[in-house]
Order: structure tokens, then C-alpha cells, then sequence
């Protein structure tokens, strides 16, 4: 095996610990906090029901930044979206299940153009940040990063797809014999240099996910005045910590 | 217009989001409270000497108890998306002004201390020490914040400034900085039984002048109970609505209704304050302790129902948090939702046509409706989600012919806060309340313009005192600012009053 194999299946193992340690605690630590007062923002559902829906309509459409502004929907939306559809044809690098490898198949003819609208949507965020007065000045450095490693990573991933046509047979097999721990069947990793910058970039934002303001992942689905039901008079509330005062 | 040593902002036909302008605002701040306002709540006097390490640990302790404040520290990704959504904001340009700007004040310093990225790497992501400066920072912006909840509005996460305001209020509380008109004001409430420290004597003497005012203008004598045992009924309301206008005329309105509709209720000397400064400060020990005084109050007289009179922030503490706060009210009839607003009530007495309306009462008037932050970002009236925005219309509407609304992104949920909410309704920050009113008295001066409109109805004690006070200051009218109440009790018929056309010539000719 190359330095590099080994490097980058040492990377990618640590990586993926500290992702998922990571995530794994703030997770824990926001489930565990409690929310010792109803603070839905008004009008909100009054059901459990209305909740999940309100939830569905912020997550998948970000309905409260469209009400916000249309811009920073528009590009952060399609950033999203096309994060989402570049993510999905990564599949084809973890699995042979037959009908995802088919569905992959499929939306790839398109899907694999979205790198575009990816880059173009963060190209347009970073605009914003750098041009209107207000977003910039709440910038700090690190917001500006997150963009730079983003883009890069959209742009060293187009590249190898569009310009050097990596090997993905040999990549597929190094990242299956990663998850397998198969270590005598790991190809060398292609040195295509898009390939070994993309590679590296994802494992620094996996790293960096549970210690950045990509905790609005989780984040977003912890906000109590999304997440709770408008039933105050009905039901009552009280956290653990309250009710000690009671007695 | 009224004289003021500050420049007057320009009210423009279309709302502009204003460039940045660092640090227009710093100098705003309000008194703080002296050791005797800080003790009755249980907070120290004064700065200690180790103040950094206590404010860290408070902050710690409250990062343990609030999920709203661990998530929204995280969660913020420096959209942009509140940014031009604060009423200070646009009034005064400046920058912490903005939801985020202020919250970063606070995050700042939680990302240095409990955060791995602030620790190693403090430049890079933001992350700031704690210092003397940046205490100061946090005194005078988070006392620039009304918690009206607009930005939460809009924010992708939910992520609601009122939040954070009030646990950098509770952490300067517990070292000893906190501002005298809350403090100072909650103190009273604990002392005496209200905001105003109105004593026992003094309410029945007021209301019993109310009862008299009534019968002399109507012949019909309405009672305005106190301390009534038995009774039906316990009505809480704000005590400016004991004297001060247009507040009185409300409480007028909501006796006249209760009146018509045949129940008995009552007021209560121990809980003469729907008001719960608690909320501001964000202490959840004061805000428990106001809360509890109602709860006494309802058991000592026996009453089956509680309805809290027009107040925004009252009503947020009372429909979100009473439960939490005083309940269970497993006491009171279950046929009622505990708490009930009196716009619920009224709302449903008018249904029921037990309420005799004469709409004529009111065609001096045009009339817009100011939705109050808390009721419509906070609560809820009615079984429907958005009923806080259509009970208090349909009322409006059934006791009066001319109504208009306020362009639609300034009212419902997207309402500007009057600017003297939060606990901001103090003299000391006089140039704040007048900045922060701008978004709202240019949306109500364009309906004057367009659709002559020649009052504004509130269904807040905060409301109405700082429109009363703002108002002159963009050459309007102090008075064109009114009760809703006030509105039913001008239209409303009491049963066997006397003609109230000679009344109302005799007022005309005086």
C-alpha cells in the first residue's frame, strides 16, 4: 500500500470518530437540557401532528428564511438542495445494494450537474456576506472559511468527475475496505491531486462539523420555539429543575 | 412635536433597511440598580470582586437549565436573516442593534469559555474574553432589547433573542448589575401587591370613583368588585389600568361587559398586577414568585375562572407559563380554560348577543389595530393557531364601522414592537423608546394618510404608555392611541341606561 492509502485510511478513520463521537454528545447534551417553559414562536401548531409538518416545511423548503429574505433563500436553499443530490450519488461509493446502485444509475445524468448549482449557491451566500454591510459585519473569520472549504470541496469534486475522470472503481474499493476493515483487499488510492484535495477537505469538515456552526444540523431540530406544541392551558409543563422549587 | 436632544429618525412612505453605523447606540443605558432593589429578589448588591468567574459560572448554570439558550449559542450560522428585522435596529443603525449582532455579544464569550473552537482557536471563530468593556457592551444592548420575538420570526433555527437577552440579564442580575426600573418595580409587586404600589386603600378608593364616574354617565350603577369572596370571576389586570389613560377606559369596558353578561367577578388586592416583570430579567425564581400571588389570590377568594385583562407580556407569562409557573389549577372550573383572555370572553359574549352595541358610539373614529409583540409571537387567544390576531379584530369590528389594518408586514406575527417593551419603559432610555418606535409610526402614519385613520387600539398596558409618550414625538396625537375595551365600552348598551345622546351633547358643549 502507498503512504498516501494508508495516510488517508488513517485520516478518514479519525474523522469519522470525531464526527460521530462528536455529534453523538451535543446530541446527547441538547436532549438532555430541558426546556423549562412553552416558547413556541406564535401562531403554532396545537398538535404534535402540526409540529412534525411545521418542522418538514423548515427543514425541506426553510420556509422562515424564505418569509425572510428572498436571496439568502434562494442561494442557501439551492446550496442545500444540491449538497443533498451531490451527497446521494456519493452512495455508489459505500454500497453494492443493487437497487440503490440502480436509483444512483439513474438521477447521476443529472444529479451529477448539480455541483453546479452547489457552487453557484455558495458563491452567491459568499457574495452577501461580503458585499451587504450588515452580513459582513457579523463575518467572522471562520465564516468566511466554511465557505472557502465548501466551495472547494464542490469545486475539487466537480473536477475530478468532469475533468480528470478519476478512477472511481479504485476509490469505491478503498472506502469499502475502510468500512469492512478489509485491509488486504485496499487498492492504492488514485493520486489524482482533485481526488487527494477533496478527500482531505472532507475529513477536515467532518472533524470540524461537531465544533462549528454546522451544529445548526442537529440544532435546528432542538429550537423549542419550532419543535413545541401550542398547548400550554391543556397540558402543563415543567422541567425537573422547576418542579424542585415546588417543594 | 415634543423636544427631544436627540435627532428625531425620518419617517419614510416605504420602510428602507439603514447602513451600518457602529456604536450610535453605546452610550444608551439605564440606571442601575441600587442594593436595595437587588436584595428583594435575591440578588447581590453590588459587583463582586471575582464577577468574572460568577459570571461564567451562571452562565454555565444557565446553559444547564434553558435548551433554548444551548441550541440558539450553537446553532447560528451568520445568515444575515434578522439582521434588518429589529425595530432598534432600524432606528438606530446600530449594528448590536441587530438580533444577531446582540446575540453574538453573549457568544462570544460562550464560545471562549465552553466552546472547543473559542478556546484554541478564539480569533478565528469570534471568541472574546470577558472583560470590564465587554460587561459594559452587554448592559447597555441587552437593556436595548424589548424580547419581542420578531427576529425569532424569521430566523431559519427558530433562534429567539428574547432568549438570550434574558439570560444575560439573569447572569448580570446574580453579579449584582441589574437595572433599576425591573428590580425596583418587581420589589414593589412583592411588597405591595402591583407595579404602581398602589396600595389596598388607595384601589378600592379608585375603583369606587369608577363606579361612580360610570353610574353618572351612564345611570346604570356597575360595579367594579374587590376582594370579593365567592365571586365568579378573578380579573387580573394591569394596575396602569387603574388610573392611567387610555388603561382606565379598558377596565371601564371590561366591567361593562362583565356587567351585561350577568356574572359576578372580582379583582383581588394581592394580585391588583397582571404585569410579571419576572419575565424581563428573565429570572424564572421572581417570575414563579409574581406568579404564585395569583394563584393565592384565586384560592383565597374561591373563584372558579381567571381572566387576565389587556396586557402583552401579562399574557404571555399568563397563557405560556402560568400553568408552569402557579398550576396546576385543578381548583377552578374545567369548563374554562385557565387562564382566559378578555378579549376571549368579550369575543363570546358578543357571539352569544348578551351584549347590547350600538356602533355609533364609535364613528368619530377610524381605527387600526396594533398587534402587541407578546400576544402575537407568544400566545394565543381562541382554539385556532392565529386566533390572538383575529379574536381582537372581530371585536374591533363588531363595536366599530371603520377599521383598517397596517400594511401586512408589520402586523400579525410580523408586528413591530412599540419600542418600550421588555422592560425598556423607563424615562432613563427616552431616545431608545423613540428610535425603536420608528417602524411602527411609519407604518401607522402611512394608514393615516392613505385610509385617514385617527386612532390606534392596543391590548397592552406597555403599548399604550409608550405611544401616549412616543406619539408627540412624530407629531402625532398623544390620544389618538386607545383601549380596545375602551372601544366596546363606547358602543356598548347597558341595560336600562339612560339616553346617552343628551351625555354626549352635554360632553361636546363642555
Amino acid at each position: 500500500m502507498s503512504f498516501l492509502t494508508i495516510a488517508f485510511a488513517a485520516l478518514f478513520y479519525a474523522a469519522t470518530i470525531l464526527l460521530v463521537v462528536g455529534l453523538v454528545r451535543r446530541i446527547m447534551l441538547y436532549w438532555k437540557t430541558p426546556a423549562p417553559l412553552k416558547i413556541p414562536t406564535t401562531p403554532a401548531p396545537v398538535t404534535q401532528g402540526g409540529v412534525v409538518l411545521r418542522m418538514f416545511r423548515e427543514v425541506v423548503f426553510f420556509e422562515s428564511l424564505f418569509k425572510s429574505t428572498k436571496w439568502t433563500w434562494l442561494f442557501g436553499w439551492l446550496f442545500h438542495v444540491a449538497l443533498f443530490a451531490v451527497l446521494f450519488r456519493h452512495l455508489r461509493y459505500f454500497t453494492d445494494i443493487e437497487w440503490v446502485m440502480n436509483v444512483v444509475a439513474f438521477v447521476s445524468p443529472l444529479f451529477k450537474y448539480l455541483a453546479f448549482a452547489m457552487i453557484i449557491g455558495l458563491l452567491g451566500l459568499w457574495v452577501r456576506r461580503l458585499f451587504v454591510d450588515r452580513v459582513r459585519y457579523i463575518s467572522a473569520p471562520s465564516d468566511h472559511l466554511m465557505l472557502l472549504l465548501l466551495l472547494l470541496i464542490g469545486v475539487s469534486g466537480a473536477m475530478t468527475t468532469f475533468v480528470t475522470h478519476t478512477d472511481v472503481v479504485a476509490v469505491k474499493q478503498f472506502f469499502r475496505a475502510l468500512m469492512y476493515f478489509n485491509f488486504s483487499e485496499m487498492p492504492n488510492l488514485p493520486t489524482d491531486p482533485f481526488m487527494v484535495v477533496h478527500l482531505l477537505l472532507v475529513a477536515l469538515l467532518m472533524i470540524i462539523f461537531p465544533v462549528s456552526k454546522l451544529l445548526h444540523v442537529p440544532g435546528v431540530f432542538f429550537s423549542p420555539t419550532r419543535n413545541q406544541v401550542d398547548n400550554p392551558r391543556e397540558q402543563r409543563h415543567i422541567a425537573d429543575w422547576a418542579r424542585k422549587l415546588e417543594q | 412635536m415634543a423636544k427631544a436632544d436627540f435627532e428625531i429618525p425620518q419617517l419614510n412612505e416605504y420602510p428602507e433597511v439603514p447602513p451600518v453605523v457602529p456604536g450610535t447606540m453605546a452610550h444608551s443605558k439605564p440606571f442601575i440598580a441600587k442594593p436595595e432593589f437587588q436584595e428583594p429578589l435575591n440578588f447581590p448588591g453590588e459587583l463582586p470582586d471575582d464577577w468574572h468567574d460568577q459570571a461564567i459560572d451562571a452562565m454555565g448554570d444557565l446553559l444547564g437549565k434553558y435548551r433554548s439558550l444551548q441550541v440558539y449559542l450553537d446553532s447560528c450560522v451568520k445568515c444575515g436573516a434578522c439582521t434588518d428585522k429589529c425595530h432598534y435596529y432600524l432606528g438606530t443603525n446600530d449594528p448590536k442593534n441587530m438580533p444577531v449582532g446582540r446575540q453574538d455579544l453573549l457568544r462570544k464569550v460562550y464560545r471562549r469559555y465552553f466552546t472547543f473552537a473559542g478556546k484554541y482557536f478564539p480569533k478565528l471563530v469570534g471568541a472574546e474574553d470577558l472583560t470590564r468593556e465587554v460587561l459594559d457592551d452587554w448592559y447597555s444592548y441587552f437593556h436595548q432589547c424589548s424580547q419581542c420575538r420578531r427576529c425569532s420570526v424569521f430566523c431559519p433555527y427558530g433562534i429567539d433573542t428574547a432568549e438570550i437577552s434574558m439570560a444575560a440579564r439573569e447572569i448580570m442580575d446574580r453579579i449584582g448589575v441589574g437595572q433599576k426600573y425591573c428590580n425596583e418595580i418587581i420589589g414593589k409587586v412583592f411588597r405591595i401587591g402591583n407595579n404602581l404600589g398602589l396600595p389596598e386603600m388607595a384601589l378600592a378608593d379608585t375603583l369606587e370613583g369608577l363606579e361612580e364616574d360610570v353610574e353618572e354617565e351612564t345611570g346604570v350603577a356597575v360595579k367594579y368588585p374587590l376582594d370579593v369572596k365567592g365571586a365568579d370571576i378573578l380579573l387580573v389586570t394591569p394596575s396602569a389600568d387603574f388610573f392611567a389613560e387610555p388603561h382606565v377606559d379598558g377596565l371601564i369596558g371590561y366591567g361593562k361587559v362583565f356587567h351585561e353578561a350577568g356574572v359576578s367577578w372580582t379583582l383581588s388586592s394581592k394580585a391588583s398586577e397582571a404585569a410579571n416583570f419576572g419575565m424581563f430579567i428573565g429570572s424564572y425564581e421572581n417570575m414563579r414568585r409574581v406568579s404564585m400571588r395569583i394563584r393565592e389570590a384565586a384560592l383565597e377568594l374561591g373563584v372558579k375562572r381567571i381572566i387576565f385583562g389587556e396586557c402583552g407580556h401579562a399574557w404571555r407569562v399568563a397563557y405560556s407559563f402560568l400553568n408552569t409557573l402557579a398550576g396546576p389549577f385543578d381548583f377552578l372550573d374545567p369548563k374554562y380554560p385557565v387562564p382566559q383572555h378578555i378579549l376571549e370572553f368579550t369575543w363570546n359574549e358578543i357571539q352569544k348577543g348578551t351584549l347590547k352595541i350600538d356602533k355609533s358610539g364609535n364613528d368619530d373614529m377610524v381605527v387600526t389595530f396594533h398587534d402587541s409583540c407578546n400576544v402575537a409571537r407568544a400566545s394565543r387567544m381562541g382554539d385556532e393557531p392565529g386566533g390572538q390576531f383575529k379574536i381582537p379584530r372581530n371585536v374591533i369590528k363588531a363595536v366599530c364601522d371603520n377599521f383598517v389594518d397596517m400594511a401586512p408586514e408589520t402586523i400579525h406575527e410580523k408586528t413591530f414592537c412599540c419600542g418600550g417593551g421588555g422592560g425598556l419603559l423607563t424615562d432613563d432610555l427616552m431616545e431608545l423608546r423613540v428610535k425603536g418606535a420608528k417602524p411602527r409610526m411609519e407604518a401607522l402614519r402611512n394608514v393615516i394618510q392613505e385610509h385617514g385613520v385617527t386612532n390606534m387600539a392596543a391590548i397592552c398596558a406597555i403599548c399604550k404608555s409608550q405611544f401616549t409618550k412616543v406619539l408627540p414625538y412624530y407629531g402625532m396625537d398623544m390620544e389618538m392611541i386607545v383601549s380596545v375595551h375602551q372601544l366596546v365600552s363606547n358602543a356598548i348598551v347597558l341595560t336600562g341606561q339612560t339616553s346617552e345622546d343628551d351625555d354626549e351633547s352635554a360632553d361636546d358643549a363642555a
